[in-house]
């Protein structure tokens, strides 16, 4: 009998050391709750995580390949975006 | 007969106090249903389900080693953890017959693991006030584990319960089968009235009531029936099991019985 393949999600663990959630990889689950024991029983074996997030894989709207000219290489020549011409006054101190 | 690591192959014979013998039953338990969920790895129904299993025998493997570990030095005769889990033979052994039974397909693993974790979470919970430091420490440890074996136990049986046709046929039949091994969760005899007196032991009838609860709450939950009350199956504390007990401690005790002091 064929059956459903169950869905994907996509997991995010935030680490102890970590302020963001981060990208780890991705769980087959039925729902949201068994997607979560999912990812916490295959990610957070050796202790990495203190927060876990999943998302529907299909929920994710990604970026198409073939676009990285358009998107992404206007950018390339607008160096003066990065903050490396300012001076940062000495009473600011580190930022 | 001595085996080539200097080590006895034979089976060794325990002096048993009650104390010794209550910390040998809880270790037992945990090793067997330890070893019970380890024959699914690589080859539960998906990759999740072998780490989420494999991850509940380590934490059952991690308790029975502490148990086995103040087992052992309650006799006070110098063996090791490992002397106590591969040198005795299964009438030695005092775990709980639920524990023993074969894997059975992933319906029954689930209900088995949801009716020995809803048992036993109340009652480690109940064991951190024991009066014996070193079990309510180990009681600590294990309390936190098997919330989360309940946790996915649980979640399981309500899906598979509420699930397909195949599902809720697999899950009813589990649950008969393995129903009348609940009573001997909250056997007392005369060893587990002397720890219950003694501080050591928690009564197991405080833990009914919470056993009970976790129960209706998740039958209600995967629509499933509550069985009806029928005849217990006995024997585990003293030793008595299933014929399944036997061919599992071959196939577990084999290694250490074959090369003594192996290691890897």
């Amino acid at each position: 009998m064929a059956e459903r393949p169950m869905p994907l999600w996509e997991v995010f663990i935030r680490s102890r050391t970590g302020l963001a959630h981060r990208h780890v990889g991705s769980v087959h689950a039925a729902d949201a709750e068994m997607a979560l024991q999912a990812a916490r029983d295959t990610y957070t074996r050796r202790g990495e995580g203190l927060s876990i997030w999943v998302v529907p894989s299909a929920a994710i709207t990604a970026s198409d390949p073939a676009d990285k000219g358009p998107l992404f290489e206007p950018t390339a020549s607008k160096i003066y975006r990065h903050p490396s011409f300012y001076e940062i006054p000495e009473e600011v101190g580190h930022m | 007969m001595s085996g080539r690591g200097g080590r006895a192959l034979t089976t060794i014979h325990l002096e048993e106090t009650p104390h010794l013998t209550y910390v040998l039953r809880l270790a037992d338990s945990a090793l067997v249903l330890s070893h019970r969920l380890s024959e699914w790895c690589g080859h539960a129904p998906m990759l999740e389900e072998d780490l989420a299993l494999a991850n509940i025998a380590l934490d059952l493997l991690g308790q029975a080693r502490l148990l086995y570990e103040h087992a052992a030095a309650l006799e006070g005769r110098g063996r090791s953890e490992d002397d106590l889990a591969y040198l005795r033979d299964a009438p030695q052994f005092k775990n709980l017959l639920i524990c023993e039974l074969p894997r059975g397909d992933f319906a029954f693993t689930i209900v088995r693991q949801t009716l020995v974790s809803a048992f036993f979470h109340p009652y480690w919970q109940l064991a951190r006030s024991s009066t014996d430091r070193t079990l309510a420490a180990i009681a600590e440890k294990a309390e936190k584990e098997v919330a989360y074996h309940l946790r996915h136990a649980g979640a399981w049986l309500v899906r598979l319960g509420d699930g397909t046709e195949e599902s809720r046929r697999r899950t009813l039949e589990a649950l008969d089968t393995l129903w009348p091994y609940t009573g001997e969760l909250f056997e007392v005899d005369a060893v587990g009235e002397a720890m219950i007196e003694a501080g050591i032991a928690p009564d197991p009838a405080s833990v009914r009531p919470v056993f009970e609860d976790t129960l209706d709450r998740l039958f209600a939950e995967a629509d499933l029936p509550r069985p009806a009350p029928t005849w217990m199956q006995t024997g585990g504390l003293r030793g008595v099991h299933t014929e399944h007990l036997g061919h599992m401690l071959a196939v577990m005790q084999h290694l250490p019985r074959a090369y003594p002091g192996a290691r890897w």
